[in-house]
């Protein structure tokens, strides 16, 4: 008797302690997770507090002047963004011109016309480009690209719409126009990996539907899949130019860094973040430094603006929560 | 056994070699020669080590000023703005010489091409925009220099080279001091900018027409051609070790703490866009690492000379490098 009941006693309080420890355990799972969660916000609300901080001697010295002053003299100490904000949306636009319909018509290509292994092959293929160094395509645009636009492209451009003012002027292979092709290429794999994920949402009944009620494939594609997907596309083409804006290396190396204003694609430019990678290392302490962590600020912000807008355009218009709007509804 | 013996008195005998570490980190341009010399010293002196980062000039700057290294290394001398933040007298100490290049591509030429300083600040002001030009032909009346355009490089990246090239078109010209001025990096009115010395020269090398600026070894290291440029003795010099050590010969430059342009030198041989690099020695109580920055000192400024010819710097003059053993001797004791 007694044994049973010192036996009940040890397993209960076995039973007791196991749960005890099964609570405890979560709790320090759950302390675990927020401390993490919150150090990832902390990060990234600190980081903007460090700018701010470190860019106050340019904020209090140019105040809104900088965003429309396009002198960058770092002897006479004046400073104004706006020639690498022109840069940065002139070079990233362009590439985003190139780039987003040959993605989409790769992204079409791989999921809907090859065959599926095939496909995959492909898509593994294009998704590799991503994975290539920032710096291998700034040596790739010097030391190919940038001859191939100095004496295949520009003589080109400048026979069929050089009366636009934006394919005039002398060109030596190095400037805006090779520094949107290079972006191109690089954002062209994320453009496409995320149309491949859009398309795939798309329920195969659906385009079975279209074609059996005699749709040609081309109007399939362009009933049953371009168009439900059309936000999701364009969230794709919003991403990639949110990669393109805070691209450095690649750009760096071929973009000619001048901080002039010129409307032809062939001069030099310089974008926001080329211009830091280039002068922080030998900046003086003081006003120029203070307004490279300015222009980096601006450049976070703008990447911001730009990013949030392509999450909330994914999130409020994709049409698979749009169906998942409806079903929560009925 | 005789192994574990072996294996405790290895143990035990590590602490009593002790390792002094020394930190250092500034230009990039000296960093070649200071690995070289560092490597060679640590032979010599096996009980202490030199760690180096070529994290540039301005950086160095910045490192010495937060008094996290034990010496900076510039190429530019420090500015006034900058010594007043640090708490102690900073010494600039020139190490060695280097030399500024200008390297040019123009196809087909017969012959070296020769340019004046007034013709170099005209080029990159954007004035000369042809290769036949008639202040180039003056210059060389029996070049076959072509209409085509020239193209200005420049480093698109802050750095000491373009210091020093701009210090000299601005000695040059009052108008390139006030339409751009001296400086680590500045606002060019004409022509593309290149990034590192290795993209100016891959630029240069690449489009026909341009013109660049350059440290010598790189010219020398990928066969470009280079501008024999008008010193202010009127002769015209290329570029070379013994040229460029003529700079320094006769200035008196120990008069204004070393830190002087000697850049259109007077003597006859004197290449005209020379400069030293310092190292950045602080001038206050000594440390076991600044004594061995100083011992290091007193070997590159004495034995330590030789190895810049064969890695295409310019040794000092030998009176400089006397003066200057003085300096480090006397450092840090007043």
């Amino acid at each position: 008797m007694e044994q049973t009941k010192e036996q009940f006693k040890f397993l209960s309080q076995h039973k007791l302690q196991t749960r005890l420890s099964g609570e405890f355990g979560d709790k320090i799972a759950k302390i675990v997770m927020q401390t993490v969660a919150i150090a990832i916000l902390a990060t990234l609300i600190l980081m903007v507090i460090l700018l701010v901080q470190m860019s106050s001697e340019a904020i209090n010295e140019f105040g809104s002047d900088f965003l429309t002053n396009s002198t960058w003299d770092p002897i006479s100490e004046e400073f104004g963004v706006l020639s690498f904000l022109y840069g940065t949306l002139i070079t990233s636009i362009l590439a985003l011109l190139i780039a987003a319909p040959i993605s989409v018509m790769v992204a079409i290509f791989i999921t809907e016309i090859l065959p599926l292994k095939l496909g995959q092959v492909l898509g593994l293929f294009v998704e590799m480009i991503a994975a290539i160094p920032s710096i291998v395509f700034g040596l790739w645009g010097l030391f190919f690209l940038a001859p191939l636009v100095r004496e295949s492209i520009t003589p080109f451009l400048k026979s069929t719409l050089g009366f636009l003012p934006f394919f005039q002027g002398p060109s030596f292979g190095i400037g805006i126009l090779t520094a949107s092709i290079i972006l191109a290429t690089m954002i062209l794999p994320t453009i496409t990996s995320i149309t491949r994920e859009v398309f795939k949402t798309i329920p195969q009944h659906q385009k079975e539907a279209a074609l059996a009620l005699g749709a040609t494939r081309e109007e399939m594609i362009k009933l049953a899949v371009l168009r439900p997907s059309f936000s999701g596309i364009t969230g794709a083409i919003v991403l990639g130019f949110g990669r393109a804006l805070g691209e450095t290396m690649a750009v760096a190396m071929v973009i000619g860094n001048s901080s002039k204003i010129t409307l032809s694609l062939f001069a030099p430019g310089a974008t926001m973040s080329s211009v830091i990678a280039n002068e922080y290392a030998e900046a003086s302490a003081g006003l120029h430094l203070s307004s490279l962590c300015f222009v980096g600020l601006l450049l976070f912000a703008v990447t911001l603006i730009v990013n949030s807008a392509a999450r909330f355009i994914v999130w409020k218009f994709s049409p698979l929560s749009k169906s998942e709007r409806k079903e929560k509804r009925s | 056994m005789r192994f574990t013996c072996l294996l405790l008195a290895f143990i035990f005998a590590q602490p009593s070699f002790a390792l002094i570490k020394v930190n250092g980190a500034g230009a990039t341009f000296p960093y070649p020669i200071y690995s070289k010399w560092f490597s060679e010293y640590q032979k010599l002196n096996k009980d202490v080590q030199f760690n180096y980062q070529s994290i540039g000039s301005g950086g160095g700057i910045r490192q010495v000023i937060k008094e996290t290294v034990d010496f900076g290394a510039t190429d530019a001398p420090m500015l006034d703005k900058e010594t007043s933040k640090v708490k102690y007298s900073i010494q600039h100490i020139p190490t060695i010489l280097g030399a500024v290049t200008i390297a040019y591509n123009v196809e087909g030429l017969n012959g070296e091409l020769k340019l004046d300083g007034k013709t170099l600040v005209n080029i990159y002001l954007g004035n000369i925009a042809k290769w036949n030009h008639q202040d180039i032909k003056k210059l060389n009346p029996t070049l076959n220099l072509p209409e085509k355009d020239i193209l200005p490089v420049y480093r698109a990246d802050g750095s000491g080279t373009t210091n020093i090239f701009t210090d000299y078109l601005a000695t040059i010209s009052s108008d390139f001091k006030e339409k751009v001025g001296q400086g680590k990096a500045v606002s060019w009115p004409a022509g593309i900018g290149g990034k590192g010395n290795e993209g100016v020269t891959n630029m240069v090398k690449q489009t026909p027409g341009a013109i660049g600026y350059i440290e010598l070894a790189y010219a020398l290291n990928n066969n470009l051609k280079t501008v024999a440029l008008k010193n202010a003795a009127g002769n015209f010099i290329q570029p070379s070790i013994e040229g460029i050590s003529a700079s320094a010969a006769k200035t008196d430059i120990a008069k204004h703490g070393f830190k002087g342009s000697i850049v259109n030198a007077a003597d006859a041989n004197a290449y005209p866009i020379s400069a030293f690099t310092y190292i950045l020695l602080p001038n206050k109580a000594e440390t076991v690492q600044l004594k061995e920055v100083k011992k290091f000192l007193l070997w590159a400024l004495s034995d330590g000379q030789e190895f810049a010819k064969e890695l295409h710097y310019a040794p000092l003059p030998k009176n400089l490098a006397a003066q200057l053993l003085e300096v480090v001797k006397k450092s840090g004791t007043n």
